[in-house]
């Protein structure tokens, strides 16, 4: 890593945490748990950084490391998808209901 | 690793990246939001499929066992849970992805080591953020979970002189974090500040009563997109940063706001489990 592609790298980061900052203004607090939850699904991108260094094909301690991370972080975009995906659902039938 | 991908990649990280934006955009509004979040999950689809594509990912048999296995794991325990536990099982899912961003900080500062190559300065900075930011949401996570589910009691856990301890671990970490910059071929001080950050992440949610732990997941939901963020930087991957970046930002904000419907700030939610003196008065206050 270069100083150069750091500081790029760092302009990138700021500007997407100002995009969060924006991105989420008046939330109904019905809406909290699924926008938490599926803020957390997003939070599994982490999955792309697993696949990258789990990608060698020699086995080592870095790609062993790698498959547990794949596990684990995909557990945590399909559970947290599907789990968001349960509740809104939930809260469609209430309203339909009402 | 390179440092840039192929343009195919970072078009489809573009086309991910947006979905990812305007999925939170219509998560927050009762309206749109269903299909807010399946604008994101299309969003995590692109990325994976595009990050398989990537010429140095070539142990695709592993890889693919390791994705069926853990989408089995997630799909059952996403239908099993039961409507009243949904915020624990948020936190669990959680706590892996914190986990998962630890394992990568590691993982990648291991290879430089095994190749005896000096890690380059930023990396190993990334790398211990990434180790203590997902460390401390990994057992945080766990904690919270442990404690909304009954498994471990729901009071706050508090000893004697536990802000001088927690203290001075933090100072042990920034200590060996330092050691480490300067001199990373020194495994077990590395492994101590790996066991340091579990260690902070259990400290941190044992004082704080269970009634707050929704909060308390909201705000370790902010880490792990903070850890992935980090991760991003070691592994010098955009969509990793901006994805972490921008779930680390709105986490913060929904927490606050989360905060503000109990009508308490959170300062008093994360440490009003130290009672003493003025926080003790700021509960009393702000309850009567």
């Amino acid at each position: 890593m270069t100083a150069e592609t750091l500081i790029s790298a760092l302009f990138v980061f700021v500007l997407a945490t100002f995009a969060g900052f924006e991105v989420i203004t008046k939330v109904p607090p019905t809406l909290h748990t699924p926008l938490m939850s599926g803020a957390n699904a997003i939070s599994g991108i982490a999955v792309l950084g697993a696949l990258i260094i789990a990608g060698e094909r020699d086995w080592n301690v870095t790609v062993i490391l790698g498959l547990i991370a794949v596990v684990l972080a995909t557990i945590n975009v399909v559970g947290g998808f599907l789990v968001t995906d349960r509740m809104l659902e939930m809260f469609k039938k209430k309203e339909a209901k009402a | 690793m390179s440092e840039f991908l192929p343009t195919g990649i970072q078009l489809s990280y573009l086309v991910a990246v947006t979905l990812f934006f305007f999925g939170l955009k219509k998560l927050g509004s009762p309206a749109t939001a269903r299909s807010g979040n399946l604008w994101a999950a299309v969003g995590m689809f692109i990325a994976i499929v595009a990050t398989l594509l990537n010429e140095e990912v070539l142990n695709y048999e592993m890889i693919l066992v390791g994705i069926v296995i853990g989408s089995v794991i997630g799909a059952i325990a996403a239908y099993k849970v039961e409507m009243t536990a949904m915020p624990e099982m948020v936190g669990l899912f959680n706590g892996l992805g914190g986990a998962a961003s630890a394992l990568i900080a590691v993982g990648e500062f291991w290879r430089y080591l095994s190749a005896a190559q000096t890690p380059p300065l930023p990396t190993t900075i990334t790398a211990v953020l990434g180790v203590l930011i997902g460390g401390v949401t990994f057992t945080g996570s766990l904690i919270a979970f442990a404690k909304l589910k009954g498994i471990m009691s729901g009071s706050p856990i508090i000893f004697p002189l536990q802000q001088p301890f927690n203290l001075a671990l933090l100072i042990a970490f920034v200590a060996g974090s330092v050691y480490i910059c300067f001199s990373p071929f020194n495994l077990p001080v590395f492994l101590g500040i790996v066991g340091i950050s579990l260690i902070l992440g259990v400290l941190f949610v044992i004082p704080i009563g269970g009634g707050d732990m929704p909060v308390v997941i909201s705000l370790l939901n902010s880490f792990s997109g903070l850890a992935a963020s980090a991760a991003g930087f070691v592994v010098m991957n955009n969509l990793l940063i901006i994805a972490g970046a921008l779930v680390g930002a709105s986490g913060i904000i929904l927490t606050i706001i989360m905060c503000k419907a109990m009508n308490r700030p959170l300062t008093n939610v994360l440490f009003a489990g130290f009672g003493t003196g003025d926080t003790g008065a700021a509960v009393a206050s702000g309850s009567g």
